[in-house]
């Protein structure tokens, strides 16, 4: 039985070993003389002040909430676009339903301005 | 099967004919030709990538009237092996309190995530890693394993403004692949099928290009901005937030970031070819004749492909060095407010033609899909005008003192 | 052992260890990640049952817009991402035992199954999945209703969404 995933799955094993080629070539080649200084993170150019956690803005957690809702869409016209051939006009139409439905809610998150970066 | 009509699968076939001669079973055989031909393959990509390094350097010093590198060798084309072997022997700072295995795998999982992408990629019509039926949505898949691999890069490396950029980044890339993957609709229900050979040999008539031009601009746009390149290139703004996600990455660690973003747009050089320019045919019916056989060859094919990825590349790349750079929120108010909505509606309007339109002969179906895309361009066009003057009118009347100066001004 | 067996062990390998990986690991951000090492394996496992779309949309949904959006959650609301606390109760006997108990009886009810340990029949050549599964979504004596009402169900999610954030930002 032949499974053209297999093909993908090698694909996947061989291109995650053929980056780690040169990394470990580096390792073996580069000099390694780590001290503090060196090993401090970057802030400017200047000393690190406070933690590295700072407060994110709220609103890229909304952009990747109305994100989902879209790709899940997206993924529902893709069966949908592969059966347009055969079948009748009115198919076209439950598809534009779908996608009217899915901009209103699109027209809702902009008028209650979710789609403002402020 | 000649050699030169068939290459993968005459050597396929001889190599299988040579395995179970020696006594493999058939599925080790099948496992042991594909780890062969999988590597031929991604050497090439890697190989090809470098010389893109090349092509980059070289592109944007003739746009910005110099030279580039040409000391080192012919046209300066051994630059980019320098360039390697510097890399190479640099030394690899990995900052204090970073995620050891995260902060590794960061760059491992970029380059993957646009190695695996020539998987799918039909380089000619026998030679092409595996015939996916869903390879339209792969293209998808690879750039949400992308996306992974900035957080963990930006995460890993325990500084504030690497997460930062991560994030924009991430919320960029998101954003984008939205109309993306709308456009991406478009080349598939043209042809009626999600696999690449088959778009590829449903545009042998008619470019998709021509069919639906709107669908092309919208899809440069997205690939732009998925790809992290200016003018949406937020991540690697010097000026704003240093370089990034992969500040703290040195070495060849930063050298995989790089060669991943550059193999990258190739790659989306090449499915732009592939979807909307008829990929490595798409010659309007001329290898029928029997004077152009020729063009049926699967390296010339193959050539062909290359030759439109590399349009595609360059097209990518004259829009980086000659466009400012946008700002974030900018961005984002473009791709929600203007460019989904345009896709959603170019889509709509393809679903419904290609449904009343299926009857007419060929040219009344091209001209009837192409005079569509422009009347939505030009629609379109007038109600950002009319926004664009609804606003100045709304900021003169604001201020009259400000209107007076722009007066004198102009 | 065939080919396929040994995949789907490995696979099934990979799927329970990241799992048991998530809800073990102290930090947050391991925790996400191994999520999606264990929904990457549930992709892998479509894959080799030849559910092609269904694996691509697995990657695409699940990897790509879920986890990213545990990720930033976990990012955006936690000040302490490492979990101090002991691992276990002090009475970790008493759900270990119902577990163990649960497992058996699953396993005896799943060995009692008339397709346990056949493998799955070869798909008849010439049947394209994709496209029936798009025809049996527009059809209107299949399943068009719910694709439709599946819309609304995310118009529901996205209007929820923003009024639960829009509370929020005032």
């Amino acid at each position: 039985m032949q499974n053209e995933w297999l093909y993908v799955g090698i694909f996947l094993v061989i291109g995650i070993i053929v980056p780690i080629v040169p990394l470990v070539f580096s390792r073996l080649v580069a000099p390694r003389k780590p001290n503090p200084i060196k090993q401090s993170t970057y802030e400017c150019g200047i000393e690190t002040v406070g933690d590295s956690w700072v407060q994110f803005k709220a609103q890229y957690y909304i952009f990747a909430l109305v994100f989902l809702i879209f790709d899940v869409e997206t993924v529902f016209l893709f069966p949908w676009a592969l059966s347009l051939k055969q079948m009748p006009l009115f198919v076209v139409l439950e598809g534009v339903l779908f996608i009217a439905i899915l901009v209103v809610g699109l027209l809702y998150a902009w008028r209650k301005g979710m789609l403002e970066w402020a | 099967m000649i050699f030169l009509n068939d290459p993968i699968n005459f050597i396929a076939g001889w190599m299988r004919g040579l395995l179970t001669g020696w006594g493999l079973s058939d599925g080790l055989t099948t496992v042991i030709i594909y780890f062969i031909g999988i590597t031929v393959l991604i050497v090439f990509a890697m190989v090809l990538d470098i010389l893109l390094v090349w092509v980059e350097r070289k592109v944007v010093a003739r746009f910005q009237d110099r030279i580039g590198p040409n000391r080192i060798g012919p046209f300066g084309l051994i630059q980019p092996f320098a360039d390697i072997i510097k890399l190479i022997i640099k030394e690899d700072i990995t900052p204090a309190g970073a995620d050891k295995l995260l902060y590794n795998l960061g760059p491992v999982l970029a380059i993957a995530s646009v190695i695996i992408l020539w998987a799918i990629l039909p380089l000619s019509e026998k030679i092409f890693g595996v015939d996916l039926n869903v390879a339209v949505l792969y293209l998808v898949a690879a750039g949400a394993l992308g996306t992974l691999s900035i957080i963990v890069g930006g995460w890993a490396s325990n500084n504030k403004y690497a997460l930062l950029g991560a994030f924009r980044m991430v919320a960029n890339m998101i954003s984008y692949e939205i109309p993306m993957v709308v456009v991406l609709l478009i080349p598939t229900i043209l042809a009626d099928s999600m696999s690449v050979q088959k778009i590829t040999q449903a545009q042998s008539g008619m470019w998709f290009a021509i069919l639906s031009p709107l669908a092309l601009i919208i899809f440069l746009i997205s690939a732009i901005a998925e790809l992290g390149r200016s003018p949406f290139d937020l991540n690697e703004a010097e000026s704003e937030i240093v370089a990034g996600f992969h500040i703290e990455y040195t070495g060849m660690k930063f050298g995989l970031f790089y060669a991943g973003e550059l193999l990258h747009a190739f790659t989306f050089g090449g499915f732009m070819a592939v979807l909307f320019f008829g990929g490595y045919g798409g010659f309007f019916g001329l290898e029928k004749i029997g004077f152009f056989s020729w063009l049926n060859n699967p390296f010339v094919q193959a050539v062909v492909f290359l030759a439109k990825a590399m349009f595609g590349y360059w097209v990518i790349m004259w829009i980086k060095y000659s466009m400012p750079r946008i700002r974030i929120d900018h961005m984002l108010a473009f791709n929600w407010k203007f460019l989904t909505p345009l896709a959603l509606v170019v889509l709509v309007n393809t679903a419904v033609l290609s449904k009343v339109l299926a009857g007419l002969p060929n040219w009344g179906y091209v001209l009837g899909m192409f005079f569509s895309n422009i009347v939505i361009g030009f629609i379109t066009v007038e109600i950002l005008r009319a926004y664009g003057r609804k606003q100045r009118k709304a900021e003169t009347k604001l201020s009259p003192q400000s209107a007076q100066n722009q007066e004198q001004a102009v | 052992m065939t080919a396929d067996q040994i995949i789907f062990l490995l696979c099934a390998a990979l799927i329970l260890g990241s799992a048991l990986m998530v809800v073990t690991t102290r930090k947050l951000i391991h925790a996400a990640l191994w999520l999606v090492a264990a929904l990457f394996g549930v992709a892998i496992l479509y894959a080799v049952l030849q559910a092609g779309f269904l694996a691509v949309v697995q990657v695409v949904v699940y990897i790509g817009a879920i986890a990213i959006l545990f990720i930033f959650a976990v990012m955006l609301t936690r000040r302490e991402m490492l979990d101090k606390g002991a691992q276990t109760r002090s009475n970790w006997w008493l759900p270990a035992l119902l577990g163990l108990l649960i497992l058996t009886g699953l396993v005896f009810l799943i060995i009692g199954q008339p397709a346990f340990g056949r493998t799955a029949a070869e798909m008849p050549a010439g049947v394209d999945t994709l496209r029936n599964l798009g025809t049996a979504l527009v059809s209107p004596d299949a399943f068009v209703l719910p694709f439709e009402v599946a819309s609304v169900l995310l118009l529901a999610a996205l209007v929820g969404a923003v009024y639960v954030a829009s509370g929020n930002k005032k």
